[in-house]
Formats: structure tokens, C-alpha cells, sequence
């Protein structure tokens, strides 16, 4: 037995180390090389593997109408920076030509550097820190920017007088929920809305939302903000239930998925509203077309975040056809990256099913108009 | 030969742990200069340097000392922090980049060294598995205490914060504002890519020497001798808590010279990147290595750093192959073929295992 395990393990040693030295990958033949990273494992998985089914339909489609060829490549980051830069090397190995940068927003910090140092075109679905994109003219983002989906609730909140009391319970170690509870605060100050409750959770206390929900209750709030990715959430709409506290929730992208969270009573979630570039019940054919195939093809609805996968290839894609032949396969990945730059700096329009008449600042930062959804028998529908 | 034959086997040991050193400092070289290094690889450089140095620090204390620490990636991000706050302010001041990356090391290790004698203090006057649960808790708390700091720079110097509810733009920074650690979205901005490997390499050597020399000094005896007995020790006139607060604060502050170097590598870093199961990595280095040996903890550390990496290939299948590598290299280095093997080596190297044996 133990000869047994020694031969696997020499065995797969050897394989390691032929994989780490040897197999030096092919040039593209054709292809546009596009990689990303994202979170395909660990608690941020399901935004990660999201992004990377939308954007495998794109590349499919794309491929299938025999024109210009992509091939995709995701890689691991774990939602961890120091993983990320260790995908994002091993896509350089691969000889990615053009990125899709991270997934998330700490990774996406990291991953950007490198690929500004690199001068490689890198455009992010769903990493939506501002830090992922001041400063460096090559990265570009998918979806708003923090500070926007702040400013914009707070807008749509107001504009739609949804609330009277509000309360807010945010995640203070999280870079993307501090980031839009922040300019929510400030926007919600100018437009004279009422915080009546303002309470905080960490990862590591956010299993029991007990003191906050409290808080919130004991306060008035008839009104509850969710800045924060949906696992917590889904635990707050429970606890809620739980003491028969009913408040309306509104709550930004990161709620989305919240549909598929496994083990989820999606009945808790009725009348939820969240902000989001995307909602899956919409009637134009291009939301159609993409909401069916994705569904023959894993068999779920897709969130936003598969959605900003699926239209970050695309808008790629656009501005490869845009550039009118310009920009060729056989290119580096430097030489793709000016062309790129200065399509998506000038009139570059991009539709697609995050939105129409999408385009892009000289920051790299999106401009298109948010949707606002509810959840209504288990179901998105826009408001 | 000779004159390997005439050295002491604890000379032998360190001596091989230079060369271990030393040699794969120079077959990276000789490969980056023939251009077979990989892009995954050359960025995997300075990380290893990094987690090396938490491997022979955490080494001084589990193996040497023979305390459980659980908190040491505390002292990583104590470092990295303090490090990088000193390197971006004193950009104007010092202009070379090269002194520049030396005090912020130092910087480093100092801030780390002194949280490691206060936390050394009260912990190191528990015993057991006590200790290890306290480590646990401060490295916890440390992690949470830099996710509220904002430390931002203007023309002015620099202003810090902590725990503010509208984040960075409270500090009201003026004319040429750069903001340095952004509570939880961590250190931003860190000028990366000023480290190079071979400075990383020199750290190393640095940490090596140090270690090595406290070990086999007065003080490192002294420290052995309170962990194979403490009360016959005790009863020889052997201050406890002095001697095991000398051993911490230096497995501390080189902890955090190796979390400046490693934050010197990246854009970003974020304080909830230096959790407990960073501690815990570490934890497996250590113990992989075989608890007592330095040159042990440094393969290790390399061998665990580099092989997720290296493992990607296998796509979503990467974790568990991973997962299942680490228990097949646990079980297999206490299985027999691979202990006459490691029999074999430990004759030709001689670790301070033996020597306390003679």
C-alpha cells in the first residue's frame, strides 16, 4: 500500500515539474487570446465561475459565426490579490493578448498594476473599485464604479421616495461594500434622506446579524440598505424573518445571485429590490438570446455578473471589428493594447445586454443607466 | 573533504543551509539570464523569499523554542504596513531607491519586533496550548485593527485616521493628497517592483545569519534548554521570560521584514490577506520541514509556495490535486522508503537534531 502511495506521489511530482518547466504554449494560430481571472473556488466562487460561463457563451457564439476566433482562458484567484498576480503571470505564459483583468475588486487592484505595467488591454466585467482603474489608461470597466452604485441608490431611493427611515448595515473589511456604503452616505446627506441606523459586520462576525437587525428595528427603520455580497444578505433576510421584522431591502450588485445561493428559501427574498446593469426578464432580443442560451447551456438563469462577462467579450470583440482589420491576431499584446485604447477613447458604442449605448471615460469607467430590479415569485423583474 | 569532516555537525548543518541558499539563488539566476524562467515563475520570486523568511522565523519559535505561535502572519502585515507607509513617505526625502527599501525593512522589523514584545509579555507567560490559542487571537486582532487604520499623505506629512465612517476623504488631505493604506481596501498605491530578487535573496542571507547565530549562542542554549525542560532550566537560574521574549521579538521582527519585502511585491495588499490561515501556511512550512530544521522549512516553504502554482494546468481540478499532494508528501515522509532516503541525507548533513542527541 505504501509502495502504492510513494509510486502516485513521485508520479505526480514528475508530472508537476515537467507541467512547470517544459510545454512551452502554442502561438495563437488565428486566435485572439483573451484570459482572465476570477474566483472559481472558496466563497466568492459563484461571481467568478458566473463571469466565466457568460463569458464562454460570448466566445462561442463569437467562434461559431466564423469570423474573427477568440480562445478563452480563465485562471484561480481564490478572491485573494497575491493568487491573482500568480494567474494573471500564468495567463502571460499562455500568451494571453488581451485580459479580462479580475473578477472581484482586491484582485482586480492587483492584476491591473501589472497589466498596466505590461501595456496589456485588460477590461473588467465586474471588479468595481475605483482603484482598479485611476491612473492606469488601459483598464477599463464592465460595471459601475463603487462610487456610482452608491450615488445612484441613494438617487433611486430618493427619486422614487421608497423610503422614509432608512438603515444601512454594511461590511467594514470589505474594500467593495465600505467603498459604496461611502459616497451612499454622502449622496444620501445631500438629498436629505434619513440614516437612522448605521451598523457594521466583519468576516468573521457575519454568521449572527442579530445586534444590527436590533439596532435597525429598535430605530424605526422601515427601510434596509445592503451593500454587500448576497451570502450575508441571504442570512439577514432569515433573521429578519425569524423575529417578524419585514423592512424593505434594496441592495446593489453584489446581491445579485442571491437566486441561485444554494439551500436558500428564495421565498425570503420576495420584494427584495437591488440596483443592477442587468435584469434577465428583459424583452430585447439580445437579453433574450443570451437569457435562453445560457440556460439550454448550464441550465440557470444568468445573473449580472454572467451578463458582464458575456458583454465584456463582446464589447472586445466590437472593437476588434471596429478597428477594421487593424488589429490582428499575430499582433503582441502591447501593440493590441494602443489600438484597443484609443477605440474604446473615442466613439466606440457598445450595446449589449448590461446595457445600450454603453461607452467608456478616458478613466476607463463606464457611463450607461442602472436598472433597478424586484424580486417577484422567486424571479428578477424590472422596476 | 577533509575540512568537512573536521567541522562540528551543527556547522555542517548551517553550512548547508547557506549552500541551499546560495545554490538556488544562483541556478534562478543562471536561468533568468538563459532566459528559462517563466513569467509564472519570475513572479513567484519574491513571494518565496518572503514566505522563506516566515518559515525560518516561525521555525525559531515552534521548533527551537518549541512554542505553538499561531498568529505569526500578524506580524507579517504588522510589517508590511508599517514598511510601506515608511518607504512611500519618505519618497521625497531619500531619493535612492535602494536605502529606501533598507529603512523600510528595518522599519519593519522594528514596528513588528516591538508589537511581538508586547504581545510577547503576557503570552509567553502561558504554556502549552494556551499559548497557541493567545497567538491566534492577537494575530486576529491585529488583522482587524489594520482594517480600520487610513493613512493618507499630502505636501502637509502625513495624517492618519481610524474607524472612519466616510473613509479616507475625512482626513481632508490637501495639495498633493495620495492616499497610503485605505482601511479595508489595504495599502494602495505601493510602488511595486522596486524589490528585486536579489534583495530579497540578501534578506534572506540576513535572516539566516541572525537566526542562526542567536541559536547557537548563549541566548539560543538557554532557549533550548527552557524547552526540553523548563523546570531543570528554571533551577539552574535560567530567566524564562527573558530569554523566550529574545527568541519571539526576533522571530517577530524578521516576520516583519519579510511582510515589507513581500508587500514591496504587489500593488495591493489587504490586512484580511494575512489571516489565520496565513499563520497556518506558515505553520505547515515549519512542520513539513520537520520542525527543528532550517534548510527543511525553506525547501518546504518553496516546494508549497510554488507547486499550487505550478499545478494550474489541471484547472478546477487544481485544489484537490494540491489538497491531496500535501497528504500523500505528510504521509509519505513518515512512511519507510522515504525515511531511509531522508536517513541518507540527514548522514551527509547532520542537523542540531543530532547534536543535542550526542
Amino acid at each position: 500500500m505504501k509502495k502504492v502511495i510513494i509510486m502516485a506521489l513521485v508520479l505526480l511530482l514528475a508530472v508537476t515539474l515537467v507541467a512547470c518547466t517544459g510545454a512551452e504554449p502554442k502561438a495563437g494560430g488565428g486566435a485572439f487570446k483573451i484570459g482572465g481571472t476570477g474566483p472559481l473556488t472558496g466563497g466568492a466562487a459563484i461571481y467568478g465561475n458566473s463571469v466565466k460561463q457568460g463569458a464562454e457563451l460570448a466566445v462561442a457564439e463569437i467562434n461559431a459565426l466564423e469570423g474573427i476566433q477568440l480562445q478563452l482562458r480563465y485562471q484561480d484567484d481564490e478572491h485573494n490579490a497575491e493568487k491573482a498576480v500568480n494567474a494573471y503571470n500564468a495567463l502571460k505564459d499562455w500568451k494571453m493578448q488581451i485580459s479580462l483583468s479580475s473578477v472581484t475588486t482586491t484582485p482586480g487592484i492587483a492584476t491591473s498594476k501589472e497589466s498596466f505595467d505590461d501595456r496589456m488591454f485588460g477590461l473588467t466585467p465586474s471588479a468595481s473599485s475605483t482603484a482598479v482603474t485611476e491612473g492606469k489608461d488601459n483598464i477599463f470597466q464592465m460595471c459601475f464604479a463603487d462610487p456610482n452604485q452608491g450615488s445612484a441608490s441613494a438617487q433611486y431611493i430618493s427619486n422614487n421616495n421608497l423610503a422614509t427611515k432608512i438603515a444601512v448595515i454594511y461590511k467594514n473589511d470589505d474594500a467593495y461594500s465600505k467603498g459604496i456604503y461611502e459616497t451612499f452616505e454622502i449622496t444620501a446627506k445631500e438629498l436629505a434622506l434619513e440614516i437612522v441606523s448605521i451598523t457594521t459586520f466583519t468576516e468573521d462576525s457575519q454568521t449572527d446579524f442579530s445586534v444590527q437587525i436590533t439596532d435597525a428595528q429598535s430605530k424605526g427603520a422601515d427601510f434596509i440598505f445592503l451593500p454587500m455580497y448576497y451570502t450575508p444578505a441571504s442570512l439577514i433576510f432569515k433573521q429578519c424573518d425569524t423575529i417578524g421584522y419585514r423592512p424593505k431591502f434594496f441592495g446593489v450588485d453584489g446581491m445579485d445571485g442571491i437566486l441561485t445561493l444554494e439551500g436558500f428559501d428564495i421565498g425570503l427574498a420576495e420584494g427584495v429590490m437591488l440596483l443592477t446593469p442587468f435584469s434577465a426578464d428583459a424583452t430585447d432580443p439580445l437579453t433574450k438570446n443570451f437569457v435562453t442560451k445560457y440556460n439550454e447551456k448550464y441550465g440557470e438563469i444568468p445573473n449580472q455578473f454572467a451578463a458582464g462577462g458575456y458583454d465584456s467579450v463582446y464589447a472586445i470583440y466590437k472593437a476588434i471589428l471596429a478597428s477594421d482589420g487593424d488589429i490582428a491576431p499575430t499582433m503582441g499584446h502591447a501593440e493590441i493594447c494602443e489600438k484597443l485604447i484609443a477605440i474604446f477613447n473615442g466613439n466606440f458604442v457598445f450595446d449589449g445586454v448590461t446595457g445600450t449605448g454603453v461607452s467608456w471615460d478616458s478613466n476607463g469607467q463606464v457611463s450607461k443607466d442602472p436598472k433597478a430590479v424586484v424580486i417577484k415569485n422567486g424571479e428578477y423583474v424590472g422596476m | 573533504m577533509n575540512l568537512l569532516k573536521n567541522l562540528s555537525s551543527t556547522a555542517k548543518s548551517n553550512f548547508f543551509t547557506y549552500a541551499l541558499i546560495v545554490g538556488g539563488y544562483i541556478v534562478i539566476q543562471i536561468l533568468s539570464l538563459t532566459g528559462g524562467l517563466t513569467y509564472s515563475l519570475q513572479g513567484l520570486l519574491i513571494p518565496v523569499c518572503a514566505w522563506i523568511i516566515m518559515a525560518i522565523s516561525l521555525t525559531l519559535t515552534v521548533g527551537i523554542m518549541g512554542d505553538l505561535s499561531l498568529g505569526h502572519a500578524g506580524f507579517m502585515s504588522v510589517g508590511a504596513f508599517s514598511g510601506i507607509i515608511a518607504l512611500i513617505s519618505l519618497e521625497a526625502v531619500i531619493p535612492l531607491v535602494g536605502l529606501r527599501v533598507i529603512i523600510a525593512m528595518l522599519t519593519g522589523a522594528l514596528c513588528a519586533g516591538f508589537v511581538g514584545v508586547l504581545v510577547g509579555i503576557p503570552v509567553l507567560r502561558l504554556r502549552g496550548d494556551y499559548i497557541a490559542i493567545v497567538t491566534l487571537a492577537f494575530g486576529e486582532i491585529i488583522k482587524n485593527i489594520f482594517t480600520c487604520i487610513y493613512v493618507g499623505m499630502d505636501n502637509a506629512g502625513l495624517h492618519f485616521g481610524f474607524l472612519l465612517s466616510s473613509g479616507i476623504s475625512e482626513l481632508n488631505l490637501g495639495e498633493g493628497a495620495r492616499a497610503i493604506v485605505d482601511g479595508p481596501q489595504g495599502l494602495l498605491n505601493i510602488p511595486n517592483k522596486i524589490v528585486t530578487f536579489s534583495m530579497g535573496f540578501i534578506l534572506i542571507l540576513a535572516a539566516l545569519f541572525i537566526i542562526l547565530n542567536l541559536v547557537n549562542s548563549r541566548a539560543g542554549r538557554a532557549i533550548m534548554a527552557l524547552r526540553d525542560n523548563r523546570i531543570a532550566a528554571e533551577s539552574v537560574g535560567i530567566p524564562v521570560t527573558k530569554y523566550k521574549l529574545i527568541a519571539f521579538a526576533v522571530s517577530a521582527a524578521l516576520a516583519g521584514a519579510a511582510g515589507t519585502l513581500f508587500a514591496m511585491n504587489f500593488s495591493t495588499v489587504v490586512a484580511s490577506q494575512f489571516n489565520y490561515l496565513a499563520s497556518i501556511q506558515v505553520l505547515v512550512f515549519v512542520v513539513l520541514g520537520g520542525l527543528k530544521n532550517f534548510w527543511g522549512a525553506i525547501i518546504a516553504a518553496v516546494l508549497l509556495t510554488v507547486l499550487p502554482e505550478s499545478l494550474r494546468f489541471l484547472d478546477e481540478y487544481r485544489l484537490l490535486i494540491y489538497g491531496i499532494l500535501l497528504v500523500l508528501v505528510m504521509h509519505g515522509t513518515y512512511s519507510n522508503i522515504i525515511h531511509k532516503l531522508l536517513n541518507f541525507f540527514r548522514s551527509l548533513f547532520p542537523t542540531p537534531d543530532k547534536l543535542e542527541k550526542q
